[in-house]
């Protein structure tokens, strides 16, 4: 299961009930380290095993800081991660092995909620990061120079600029390196060096910068866009790789889907539309099913579109048939507002994947009790 | 340590515990009573224990639990041609689907004893309640019927089998009768107090992840047994009544083997049982819970036993899901973690993952790792394996599963020696000949059978589910005579070799229904494309397998809906339309069948239209044949049932034909045979399909395409010509058409059609020109409001008319008061001479019966 909110959510709603942030409060969006400044000074005060060199607290404390739970003293830790524990426990031991952990998933799996947190227990700090895009240059993970510097100094540690990477093996921290698959190949290779030799060579100035003790990178990247910019081998090996799955269960992913939902129609001002529930499980039911590949009762086997139909999506499908219904509708959430988006989140390729809906519709939906209006629905916005 | 005090202070003998004391360790024997060692069967920690145990004690007989009918086959044991894992088998003498199983691994606690007392010259004995009573508990059961096909009692057998197993691997707690669900499962009960939620974790945690045993060979016994008894003492016999039974006769045994040996009697036996053993009873009173058993006349043998069955996972589990792993934790010397992942990564290798060494250290350090984190002492199961995802794997389940199958669970297959007693299956086919009098003979014969009479219904199963199980004892050969669905005809023949697959086959269950069941259910899960487990079902329903073909049909529908290429599953279709009225004709139930049938055709209507667009002319035949397929499956599978499921799926394929025929980016060919299908039908009215052939036929489309559409129209195959030729209307609409053709796109039609009709056979082509040289009667033609029937002008002409009067005048003689009908009989004569005319033109062009036709 993933994380209960979003990650990359305006408001994640456990900092409602996390304590306030330190400074300001007027962030639009407060750090891990700040927003849960209690809880990772409670566990840190009472950790009493033993911790890795520069760690804020043990592996222990970090995977509880994750997890949830309830210290000796009566503080309660707020589930960051709501999935498996072994999960967690795997990336925590890798951080805590000097290996770097990269983090799969399709979008929408909280892997950068987790580096995130997993950062800010470790390294108390949740900065340093590398945002992974095409245009990513070597300087973003190396250095860069200052040229007025450089002009008027000549090549001296002054004109250099540090990268987050380079910061963090010169500190002991943990760097972040978001959607590793996005940079282009030959500038992700610059990592194999930093991974395995621990050590950054400047041969302009004819130094390096070796890591000390601590240091530790975490990388996200997108198992569906593999295809962009692949790991070299090379490179792959020297990550261990979780991979984050979707929520597990139809319930937990209504219950994120209606939430989320929620919340956005109230920041979008759309009129309040009653009794959507159901029509949310069904779009959950649908994505979750075509995901799978599997009928929720276990019986049907189906093929899976190319689109991810992750829990984000599902949002959005509801998001959308939502405003539909307020605006053009009868004020109540059917089948008829949902087809449509259910239709363009599915349909992404658009001779393979109408087949494989298609065959859902007419081996699935058509002979389900109740879904009539649905099926008729998708008839119509599909033909 | 004091334990040992207290296990000799239990025993039969006088309560004195000093013996014992630390003298664990010394050669000093233990106290009076023989030793017990209290197991898991199964498991490698215990299997180390026992034989350091044995090394230690060096008794003078082991007591094994077991069935003590295996007594005479324990010798087998030390035979070159014994590999583990093996079973001893039990089985009713008459009866063999009754049956009990107990399987021995590599590292059983007692295939290590057996072994242990094997090489060291010391007898080894089976103490169990004897099979013939064990058997004889599952007989007293309520549904027990006698009836050798019967399948309730198929089930039964397989029941039984399970309960074997069960009785074996109680300690495990791996239960599965259904009538004592209220046991307790002793282990679970120890790791809940230890505050583990698994009970095999706790187990592998305390006992089979110790490395060295320290000094004391005994004392993990010790502590174990005590656990034991302390369980014991709260729960009785936790519901595990027959146990009573069973320890009473086991105490007699050990009584019996001590008043020969002494104390020198060590005792290998599921730890739950220890307590019992210790336990000082009285002769008379085991006596008596022994009196009047029921019995049966029960036969034992050692089979081949596979790891896959040892997990529990597959049907006779004896409750491990890891035996792989524990065979590598008792192989291993040391360094079981690094032996384990260089192990993955060899399979990895093989399978052309790239896995470094680099890989293989950071996976042990991460597993490591893990465990510390986790608080155990050892990296168990659970840390390799998230260390082999998270290293080797990338994070994917896939070469994992991989690593589970061939690693964790295993592929190793045992094997028995010739010397063994032969298998159960043996019998059973031996019963089932002489009961349906069918002679294994070396010699070949033909053998014809008449599915209705009972007799030749049961061979014929009977041979069918050997086929299954690859005893080729008999061949289906094509019927002479009759080719009614009632009818088979095998040519049979006994070879030697048979004997051996036999036993091979023994593997798979220990009747033939029973065998052929399961090695269905593994073949449909093994099998490769859709079409072998379609191929699969029709030979279960032959067979009459109808326990396996819930299972065959899972696999199918699975299979079906994740197989992408239309064309595979429009060669399923068939099979399965044939197996579904083969049974119709059986009477098997096929329900299940229709159903997937149905999902099926369904798949075909929803994949056909993409699947035929933009194909090369190869490609579009090839489409062209599973169009036709879907067509007669479709047919088939409509046919009787009126309901509206049936009738919709004939809807629904022709809305597809109707797609198909209007799709300019689909073969001509394709589209050819998509009207003439409807057309067939009744779907599409003859004006339609009139004007759909002249769309495409008109100037607008490449002569290529259309002749291709008249391809796929009036056939090509075999069957096509003869379609013309019987059906007037059909070849009056390509008549009709080609007279249409003008002048000068005729020169460039005529070489394709020529392709077309030339695949004719020539007896074909002959009568096609004889029809066309005759005409059609003009009822078949479309043409007939404007301009006659086709080959025929629109008026009479005269001038030939009046010349055939004068003959006519001759033969019926000059009559004037005649001359009022001539009208009427120049009418006849007409068409008379017309077609004589006729003849001489087609006579005329006779080396092209269509150039004569086109006139």
């Amino acid at each position: 299961m993933s994380v209960s909110v979003d990650p990359t959510s305006v408001e994640p709603s456990q900092h409602q009930s996390a304590p306030a942030p330190a400074a300001g409060g007027e962030e639009l969006r407060p750090h891990a380290e700040d927003a849960f400044a209690a809880e990772l000074a409670a566990l840190a005060a009472q950790d009493d095993r033993p911790r890795p060199a520069r760690w804020r607290m043990s592996p222990w404390a970090v995977a509880t800081y994750l997890l949830g739970g309830t210290l000796p003293d009566g503080t309660v830790i707020t589930p960051k991660y709501v999935g498996p524990r072994r999960i967690v426990e795997v990336a925590v031991t890798t951080l805590a092995t000097d290996r770097a952990l990269l983090l799969l998933g399709v979008p929408g799996t909280a892997k950068t909620w987790v580096s995130e947190h997993l950062a800010a227990a470790v390294s108390g700090d949740s900065t340093l990061l590398v945002q992974g895009t095409a245009g990513t240059p070597e300087e973003a993970i190396r250095y860069g120079w200052n040229y007025a510097q450089l002009l008027a100094h000549g090549p001296s540690r002054d004109a250099l600029v540090p990268s987050p990477v380079m910061r963090a093996m010169a500190q002991g921290m943990t760097a972040r390196v978001e959607e590793l698959t996005r940079i282009p190949a030959d500038v992700q290779d610059t990592l194999i060096t930093i991974l395995s030799e621990k050590t950054l060579p400047i041969p302009e100035l004819g130094s390096e910068v070796q890591a000390v003790r601590g240091f530790n990178l975490i990388a996200t990247a997108n198992d569906r866009d593999r295809g962009v910019n692949d790991l070299s081998s090379a490179l792959r090996r020297r990550f261990n790789t979780v991979v984050l799955p979707l929520p597990e269960s139809a319930d937990a992913e209504v219950e994120i889907v209606s939430r989320r939902v929620d919340q956005i129609g109230r920041s979008l001002d759309l009129p309040a539309v009653p009794d959507g529930i159901d029509e949310i499980r069904r779009v959950v039911t649908v994505f979750r099913e075509l995901r799978d590949g599997i009928t929720a009762d276990g019986r049907t086997k189906l093929k899976s579109p190319s689109g991810t139909l992750s829990t984000a999506e599902a949002i959005s499908v509801v998001t959308n048939g939502l405003a539909l219904a307020a605006h053009f509708g009868d004020g109540v959430l059917r089948a008829g507002d949902v087809a449509a988006g259910i239709l363009g989140a599915v349909v992404r390729d658009p001779a393979a994947d109408r087949v494989i809906w298609q065959e859902y519709l007419e081996a699935v939906v058509r002979e389900r009790d109740g879904w009539k209006d649905f099926y008729r629905a998708c008839r119509e916005v599909s033909a | 340590m004091s334990e040992h005090g207290t296990q000799g202070g239990d025993g039969t003998g006088g309560g004195d515990g000093a013996g014992g004391g630390d003298g664990a360790g010394s050669t000093a024997r233990r106290a009076p009573g023989p030793l017990l060692l209290g197991v898991r069967h199964h498991g490698p920690g215990s299997a180390r224990a026992v034989r350091a145990a044995l090394d230690r004690a060096d008794p003078r007989v082991v007591l094994l639990e077991g069935p003590p009918e295996a007594d005479g086959l324990i010798a087998l044991a030390a035979d070159e041609d014994m590999r583990p894992p093996v079973a001893l088998l039990a089985h009713v003498v008459d009866e063999p689907g009754r049956s009990a199983f107990w399987p021995f691994a590599e590292f059983s606690p007692e295939w290590v004893a057996i072994r242990w007392a094997l090489q060291h010259g010391v007898p080894a004995r089976f103490i169990d309640l004897p099979a013939t009573h064990t058997l004889a508990w599952g007989c007293e059961e309520p549904e027990n019927e006698n009836d050798d096909e019967n399948e309730g009692n198929e089930k039964e057998a397989a029941e039984k089998e399970e309960k074997g197993e069960a009785e074996k691997g109680e300690p495990d707690g791996q239960r599965s009768e259904r009538a004592q669900d209220v046991r307790i499962d002793p282990l679970a009960v120890l790791a809940e107090i230890a505050g583990y939620d698994d009970p095999e974790r706790w187990w592998e945690d305390v006992i089979e992840h110790r490395g060295t045993l320290g000094e004391d060979a005994f004392a993990p016994f010790d502590v174990l047994g005590e656990a034991m008894e302390a369980l014991r003492e709260v729960h009785g016999a936790g519901g595990h009544e027959r146990d009573l039974v069973r320890e009473a006769y086991m105490r007699l045994q050990v009584r019996a083997a001590q008043r020969e040996f002494g104390d020198d009697v060590a005792v290998v036996c599921g730890a739950w049982h220890v307590p019992a053993l210790r336990q000082r009873t009285t002769v008379t009173a085991d006596r008596a819970l022994l009196r009047g058993l029921p019995k049966v006349k029960a036969d034992m043998t050692w089979v081949p036993w596979t790891h896959r069955r040892l997990s529990r996972t597959s049907g006779y589990g004896a409750g491990i899901d890891s035996p792989g792993w524990y065979g590598h934790l008792f192989a291993s010397a040391d360094r079981p973690v690094e032996r384990w992942m260089t192990k993955v990564a060899g399979l990895l290798r093989d399978e052309d993952r790239l896995v470094s060494s680099a890989h293989v250290i950071e996976a042990v350090r991460l597993a490591d790792t893990l465990a510390a984190m986790r608080g155990r002492p050892l990296p168990g199961l659970t840390e390799t394996t998230d260390a082999v995802r998270a290293v080797m794997c990338e994070g994917s389940d896939v070469p994992l599963a991989l690593v589970h199958d061939r690693l964790v669970v295993g592929d190793i297959l045992g094997e028995v020696p010739e010397a063994a007693p032969a298998v159960p299956l043996q019998r059973d086919l031996a019963r089932l000949q002489r009961r349906l009098r069918l002679k294994p003979e070396a010699q070949e014969r033909e053998l014809e059978l008449d599915l209705r009479k009972e007799t030749d219904g049961g061979r014929s199963r009977l041979l069918h589910r050997l086929r299954l199980l690859g005893i080729g004892w008999g061949e289906p050969v094509a019927s002479r005579g009759s080719t009614g669905t009632f009818r088979e005809t095998w040519r049979l023949r006994w070879e030697p070799e048979l004997a051996v697959r036999v036993a091979e086959a023994g593997v798979w269950g220990t009747t033939v229904i029973a065998a052929a069941t399961a090695k269905a259910e593994a073949d449909a899960a093994g099998a490769r494309s859709l079409a072998d487990v379609t191929g699969l079902a029709e030979r279960c329903l032959l067979a009459e397998l109808p326990d396996a073909l819930p299972v065959v049909m899972r696999i199918l529908a699975d299979r079906a809906a994740l197989d992408a290429d239309v064309g595979h599953l429009a060669q399923a279709l068939p099979a399965l339309v044939r197996s579904l009225r083969y049974g119709d004709v059986r009477g098997t139930g096929t329900h299940a069948l229709a159903g997937v049938a149905a999902g099926l055709a369904e798949r075909v209507f929803v994949g056909l239209p993409p699947a035929c667009a933009a194909l090369d002319a190869d490609a579009a035949d090839e489409m062209r044949g599973h169009v036709d397929a879907v067509h007669g499956a479709v047919g088939l599978l409509t046919e009787g049932g009126e309901d509206d499921s049936r009738a919709g799926i004939r809807g629904r394929w022709h809305s597809v034909l109707g797609t198909l025929s209007a799709r300019d980016t689909v073969p001509g060919v394709v589209r050819g045979r998509a009207v003439r299908l409807l057309l067939d039908d009744g779907a599409l009215g003859q004006e339609e399909a009139a004007r759909l052939m002249g769309l495409v036929l008109s100037p607008g489309t490449a002569p290529g395409d259309a002749a291709a559409w008249i391809e796929g129209f009036v056939g090509g195959g075999a069957g096509g010509g003869m379609l013309l030729v019987h059906d007037e209307r059909l070849l009056g609409l390509v008549d009709s058409w080609l007279t249409g053709v003008p002048a000068d796109a005729f020169t460039d039609v005529l070489p394709l059609l020529r392709r077309t009709f030339s695949a004719y056979e020539p007896g074909v082509r002959r009568t096609l020109g004889e029809l066309v040289r005759r005409g059609p009667r003009p009822r078949g033609s479309v043409a007939a409001a404007v301009s006659g029937p086709p080959g025929f002008a629109p008026d009479l002409d005269m001038d030939r008319a009046d010349a055939v009067l004068p003959v006519l005048r001759l033969l019926l003689g000059p009559d004037e008061t005649e001359r009022a009908d001539r009208a009427d009989s120049a009418d006849s004569a007409d068409s008379a001479d017309s077609r004589v005319a006729d003849g001489r033109t087609g006579g005329r062009t006779d080396d092209n019966d269509f150039a004569g036709a086109g006139r």
